[in-house]
């Protein structure tokens, strides 16, 4: 990892207009959870709806999304990229740097929401489970929204199509289709982490810790290759 | 090709080498079999819009695969190769910056990427070049036009390359940043490095390097000295539309001067051809007043630069 290339990627990205989208999406989580307690709503429905349902199959990808498809493909778009790529680097190490930094963002930004609404809704141990769970599940969406940054031209739409009709949609209908989804994983993490009894995994513990070590190394390799072979259009192009 | 400059102490010395490069984007050929050797000294890679200058430097830079033949520094392929940039500094032409660093911090990133071992040293020493010191503490987002250009210039040169490539790095300038960035490259040329700057503009090119290769259509069409060639474009011929207050009477008293090549009459007017463009503007007034003819329109027809490139081909 390149840390001069962490220090611009992190300043790049907070700087943006597009990262204020993050603020509000933790408060709404807490706020929702907070309301939910407020009118005795069940922990069961509060695990299943809230925490499950707005926090690990809808906060948790926007924002890995947001982040992930940001740190390298605005460069791409805007041609600052090519600043980092005149440079003796290891393509890899360029890539390991954007990584490290859409990972801990989006870990950051999410576990920390997490662990506050789960520890109102079943006490700490739940929360530190949700916790650790999605700062797993950001690395692995980082990994996934990186490369598509830098394989296609639209990855914050491929990105929606992944999270809305694939994890959204066919994971809860296609039992098969869970073993390609980080969502069902971070359901499992959160489970055997915390211990709880108020929801159940949907994928054994040894599918989503190997399915997601290869997501993120698949994902890790294909960006670096991508960036290998980067090309610049030209005006005749 | 200009003498070989002698290597200054200290500065490195490289050369740049295109073997029958082409590069087509399915059907359409950007470059066609382009082969060309750069010392060190300044070069100028002139041709109009849409030539293909920008993609042969993409590729020269490594940001743009050859379809056929090879780039090298030094002997080593440009694509794929990261290891290159230790010798090459390129200054293309999307003026995208890191809006958010100050002039500095740009520098310095630049200093650190290529891991020289005293990073603040050299970010002073490249931005005292371009004489952006005073304003190297200010956002770049808050820099003019020509101050970006400059601070990506000296990001270029932090690492002190020996092949430096720009392109179309007068755009956007005022007279004064042009007159300084032409300096700069003057003095980068005089200390030994190879540079190569793309430029549609012959004025530019014509001040600032004395070897220049032509780039038309995809292919290389002149190569060496620019007083040769800027000769070649001077004494092409020259074709002029003209209306008068007696078009006929005109004609017959052109042909008859030495200035005139042929003489075509239609409805619309006359089209002149004439040998040398200063010969002919100068004889016309003289012509037309002993004539008493009045001269109401002189339209020059070819002058735009893809007539003098194509002139340039077949010469």
């Amino acid at each position: 990892m390149n840390m001069t290339i962490a220090w611009i990627t992190a300043r790049g990205l907070l700087g943006r207009r597009r990262s204020w989208l993050l603020l509000p999406m933790p408060l709404i989580l807490i706020g929702i959870t907070a309301i939910g307690l407020g009118f005795d709503a069940p922990a069961v429905d509060l695990a299943d709806g809230v925490l499950i349902g707005l926090g690990v199959a809808v906060i948790l990808p926007l924002v890995s999304l947001i982040v992930g498809t940001g740190v390298l493909g605005s460069e791409i778009d805007d041609g600052t990229v090519v600043h980092i790529l005149t440079k003796p680097i290891p393509r890899s190490r360029i890539i390991l740097a954007k990584l490290a930094v859409a990972a801990t963002v989006s870990a950051v930004t999410t576990a920390v929401p997490m662990f506050v609404a789960a520890a109102m809704v079943g006490g700490v141990k739940l929360g530190l489970g949700f916790a650790l769970a999605c700062a797993a599940g950001a690395v692995v969406y980082s990994a996934l929204f990186l490369a598509l940054s830098v394989l296609t031209r639209r990855p914050v739409l491929l990105g929606l199509l992944y999270v809305v009709i694939w994890e959204g949609l066919l994971s809860n209908v296609v039992m098969g289709t869970r073993t390609v989804s980080v969502q069902h994983y971070v359901i499992e993490f959160a489970s055997e982490l915390s211990g709880s009894t108020l929801f159940t995994a949907t994928v054994s513990l040894g599918v989503a810790a190997a399915m997601a070590v290869v997501l993120t190394v698949a994902g890790t390799w294909l960006a670096t290759q991508r960036l290998r072979s980067f090309s610049v259009a030209g005006e005749t192009s | 090709m200009e003498p070989r400059k002698p290597r200054t102490k200290g500065s490195p010395v490289s050369d740049l080498d295109l073997r029958g490069v082409s590069r087509w984007y399915g059907n359409v050929v950007a470059v066609n079999d382009v082969t060309m050797t750069l010392g060190p000294g300044v070069t100028g890679l002139l041709g109009p819009n849409g030539a293909g200058k920008t993609t042969l430097l993409h590729m020269m830079a490594g940001f743009l695969a050859p379809s056929r033949g090879q780039v090298l520094i030094d002997g080593d392929a440009t694509w794929r190769n990261p290891a290159i940039y230790r010798k090459l500094g390129l200054v293309n032409e999307r003026e995208a910056v890191y809006g958010f660093l100050s002039g500095q911090e740009f520098v310095r990133a630049s200093a650190k990427l290529h891991g020289l071992p005293d990073a603040d040293a050299a970010t002073r020493r490249a931005i005292d070049l371009v004489e952006m010191t005073d304003a190297q503490d200010r956002r770049m987002d808050t820099y003019s036009k020509g101050m970006r250009q400059r601070m990506r210039v000296a990001a270029a040169l932090v690492h002190d390359p020996a092949v430096l490539l720009l392109d179309e790095p007068f755009n956007g300038m005022d007279p004064r940043q042009r007159m300084h960035m032409m300096d700069l490259l003057h003095r980068l040329g005089a200390q030994g490095r190879t540079v190569l700057f793309s430029s549609h503009i012959l004025e530019e090119v014509e001040q600032v390097s004395g070897t220049v290769q032509v780039i038309v259509a995809g292919r290389l069409a002149a190569s060496g000295d620019f007083r040769t060639i800027r000769r070649l474009m001077t004494h092409r011929p020259h074709v002029f539309a003209i209306r008068s207050s007696d078009d006929r009477r005109l004609a017959v008293a052109l042909m008859a001067s030495d200035a005139v090549a042929g003489v075509t009459l239609d409805k619309d007017g006359l089209t002149v051809h004439a040998g040398d463009y200063g010969t002919f503007t100068r004889a016309l007034p003289r012509i037309a007043l002993d004539e008493g003819v009045r001269v109401r329109q002189l339209i020059p027809s070819d002058e735009s630069l893809e007539s003098v490139f194509s002139y340039l081909v077949s010469a």
